[in-house]
């Protein structure tokens, strides 16, 4: 074998605390390396150019370079090496910045140690083998999981691209949060006009099959040929032949129903259709109040049901569906603000969260738009706001900025004015974060214009004084004195988590999530839509905190990978798989029951029990080979011989 | 008004008050809670807020010369509602140790601290009317607070006699240990 080694000087960063020119002279002595140099940037075209001439020069049969982590260039170097003619898996990368040089100043120790992890490199490259990948086709469908904003516009854009899509829906509309709101930052116009339009082409359009009051249960197979249960919950209506005239809604005499779309600021009936724009424009029952589920007596909106479509006996039903890839969109969730007993820990009840104080300021909310006390039905003169609550607070476990807090309050400030002239808003901030296009603009025009009293600082405790009336005992930081205000109604923009459920959801897509319950992406930076799972995509919220903007630029964004993979004819699958050698498998099964991507199966082989791995779905993750007693599974590209020899070279040297 | 110099920090100082009360002060970005739930707010001449970002600063001379730490009553509110889980109550009475290892006491409250802990050490508890003597001896202040007197004596609040209690042996050794042990570090 003949091996070329090139050691990188990415500019200083490697060159300025070792000696490359050194480490690549080393190089020469290791066994079968016929040509070593070092370079400026081996990334650089140059430097690429480099090595495929040497390649071809020394007559190369792989290549090993020295450099930066292989999660940077090392599908660089693979495209490099085959561009030389040789397979793409004749390659080896030796980590020397991030491993060497960016963590030690010692320049004879570094040039030591990168000497020594080329060594490695090299005896790894020397037992590598040539490695194929195999083709596999792809259904054209994708999941959509969450009908919010960012779901809506990455089924929107897939539809439109011609792809399938399968949206799956919790709640018996789809709309998410933003169908909540009744006002959008900066520019104030309505959330439900703009949010609309689009729900209505998620229901008409022709790609789309929208299952509302589902949730999705488990997924197995892999990226092109995802196999999904969705579960359809029992809504006791018959939506084929529900039209959505309401009349049910009218009659019910269960009055005092829960209303979760309105954040259980007024009650609602026990069937019922959340809002007015609601997609699909259907009614459900809640079967926790409904008295003729309950009790068995009433039947009412059976009765008066124009079109029969009430089925009391209705039961969940389980469909499942192919897809080739999975948009997961399943946004986020207020936190539990009650841990706060400085702010009444939920026992005043004038003091709501701002998703709340949304639907106190809908026109189709249950106040019809006038803002009215919980407590009393009184217009509020003096509204407090709190930010921060449940945001950047390390005590309660949440040391993130939720980021969209800032603006939404004073949106809210803007709009209490607008409806009641002669009332105050006081704003307790810590710091304000507006950094979006015109959002800055926005909040001074909530101080400037709407004479809004924006408090830098936080409030220590909120107390009932008797009167009807709260008294908030804050600080003005700026000044370096205690602030009373005296409050009707008090505001808290409370922090936001993952979705309620996002756990589960994550473990049954097999993607990470972090201690929130977000999702995690693949790269902070790079790779923001992108999950450790193929072909599965993140969307909005359910990632990190964001505002709509943001939340549909990602859909978008996810749409865009999802087009991008399923519009190729057919799939690579990735070559650094799970190997089983049945000679020695004894069949016990440990190797299935490890897999966290079920890609290993018992077959029988002359009346033997054998494992087998589904090349597609394997992950190389290398659980089984660490697994089997029998150490008849072996990673390709990663073989116990490579990684021996490997410990051999370091300890050899 | 003197400008505050960023170069001139007391680094010194600094991780004197972080080693001492085991908390980083680097985390406390300034939200103002510690403030906002402060009893004594309406009397500090600085802020809980200010005393921390003071220290910050390495500002030895503000912090020790400020009359808001003696005049804390160590409630922990700030320690509670601190976001950052700095125990704010604990930076406060490590500021208070510093200013008296340093002398930098000019508040009349050290005289009525060593009062306080004088009728301990012989009562095993406090003796107030012993406190106030001590305190009138120490500062010279024969008349403040006289003016309680009259309205406390009949409800009991301050007996002529000490309530002696019956380990008062056993805290009067903790009292002589701890000056044992200062002599020792000095």
């Amino acid at each position: 074998m003949r091996i070329g080694v090139f050691i990188c000087h990415c500019g200083s960063n490697i060159a300025g605390t070792v000696d490359c020119a050194q480490v690549a002279k080393n190089a020469t002595a290791f066994p079968d390396v016929a040509f070593a140099t070092d370079t400026m940037y081996a990334c650089s075209e140059p430097g690429q150019d480099a090595i495929v001439a040497a390649v071809k020069e020394h007559h190369l049969d792989g290549v090993v370079v020295a450099s930066c982590t292989p999660r940077m260039h090392e599908p660089t170097f693979r495209r490099t090496v085959e561009r030389a003619g040789l397979n793409r898996y004749m390659f080896e990368m030796a980590n020397i910045r991030e491993h060497v040089s960016w963590i030690g100043k010692d320049k004879e120790a570094n040039t030591n140690k990168a000497t020594e992890l080329v060594r490695m490199a090299v005896e790894k490259l020397r037992r590598d083998a040539p490695l194929y990948t195999k083709k596999f086709d792809s259904v054209k469908k994708v999941l959509v999981i969450g009908g919010g904003v960012a779901g809506i516009q990455a089924a929107l854009d897939c539809a439109d691209a011609g792809i399938q899509v399968v949206m799956v829906e919790r709640e018996t509309s789809i709309g998410g949060k933003m169908a909540k709101l009744d006002k959008t930052f900066p520019t104030v116009d309505c959330s439900s006009c703009i949010l609309g339009p689009k729900m209505v082409d998620v229901a008409q359009h022709p790609n789309i099959k929208l299952l509302a009051a589902s949730e999705v249960t488990n997924v197995s197979g892999y990226v092109g040929n995802f196999t999904v249960s969705i579960k359809r919950r029992a809504t006791y209506v018959d939506w084929s032949k529900c039209t959505g005239c309401g009349l049910c809604t009218e009659k019910c005499p269960s009055k005092k129903t829960p209303d979760k779309f309105n954040e259980f600021m007024g009650p609602t009936t026990a069937i019922n259709i959340p809002f007015p724009q609601a997609i699909p424009k259907k009614a459900a029952i809640n079967p926790d109040y409904c008295r003729k589920i309950k009790d068995g007596k009433c039947g009412v909106c059976a009765k008066v049901c124009p079109t029969g479509a009430i089925n009391y006996e209705m039961q969940d039903e389980v469909i499942t569906e192919q897809v080739g890839a999975i948009v997961a969109a399943s946004g986020y969730d207020l936190m539990d603000w009650t841990v706060y007993g400085e702010y009444g820990a939920g026992r005043y009840p004038d003091v709501i969260t701002s998703l709340q104080y949304e639907r106190l300021l809908s026109a189709a909310g249950p106040t019809g738009g006038h803002i009215q006390r919980p407590s009393d039905g009184k217009e509020p003169k003096s509204v407090v706001f709190i930010q921060c609550v449940g945001s950047r607070d390390r005590s309660i476990g949440r040391p993130y900025c939720s980021g969209f807090c800032c603006m939404y309050t004073a949106k809210q400030a803007v709009l209490t004015k607008d409806h009641i002239p002669d009332s105050q808003s006081y704003v307790f901030y810590m710091d304000i974060r507006a950094p979006g296009k015109m959002y800055d603009e926005f909040t001074r025009r909530a101080m400037e214009e709407y004479g809004t009293e924006y408090i830098r600082g936080r409030v220590s405790c909120i107390q009932p004084n008797g009167r009807g009336q709260y008294l908030v005992r804050g600080v003005d930081t700026l000044m370096g004195k205690p602030v009373e205000v005296l409050a009707d109604l008090v505001v808290l923009a409370v922090g936001v988590e993952g979705a309620k459920g996002a756990g589960k959801l994550a473990e049954t897509l097999h993607i990470s999530y972090d201690h929130y319950g977000f999702f995690m992406e693949s790269h902070c930076k790079l790779r923001p839509v992108e999950t450790n799972t193929a072909g599965v995509f993140l969307a909005g919220a359910c990632q990190g905190a964001k505002d709509i903007p943001s939340s549909v630029a990602q859909g978008s964004g996810a749409a865009a990978k999802v087009i991008g993979l399923l519009s190729k004819p057919q799939l690579e699958s990735d070559p650094q798989i799970s190997v089983v050698d049945i000679k020695r498998c004894v069949g016990c099964g440990k190797c299935v029951d490890v897999c966290p991507f079920q890609a290993i199966t018992k077959q029988s082989i002359r009346g033997e029990v054998k494992a087998q791995v589904i090349e597609a779905v394997c992950q190389g993750c290398g659980l089984c080979v660490a697994t089997c007693p029998q150490g008849a599974i072996q990673l390709s590209h990663f073989t116990d011989n490579q990684i021996l020899a490997e410990v051999n070279a370091l300890c050899q040297c | 008004m003197d400008s505050i110099n960023l170069r001139a920090r007391d680094e010194a100082f600094i991780r004197e008050v972080e080693k001492e009360s085991g908390q980083n002060i680097s985390t406390c970005y300034q939200c103002g809670n510690c403030t906002a739930g402060c009893p004594c707010g309406p009397v500090y001449d600085l802020q809980v807020n200010q005393i921390m970002r003071a220290i910050q600063l390495g500002d030895k001379k503000t912090v020790l010369e400020a009359a808001s730490p003696w005049l804390c009553v160590s409630c922990s509110t700030c320690s509670a509602r601190c976001p950052n889980d700095i125990d704010v109550a604990r930076v406060m009475d490590t500021v208070r140790h510093i200013g008296r290892r340093e002398g930098k006491t000019k508040y009349v409250i050290n005289a009525f601290w060593d009062s306080f802990l004088q009728t301990v050490r012989f009562c095993g508890r406090s003796y107030e009317l012993g406190i106030m003597a001590l305190f009138m001896l120490r500062t010279g202040r024969f008349y403040t607070d006289l003016d309680l007197a009259p309205r406390m004596l009949p409800k009991k609040k301050m007996p002529y006699l000490p309530h002696l209690i019956r380990g008062k042996a056993a805290v009067s050794r903790i009292f002589k240990r701890f000056n044992d042990m200062q002599q020792y570090d000095d």
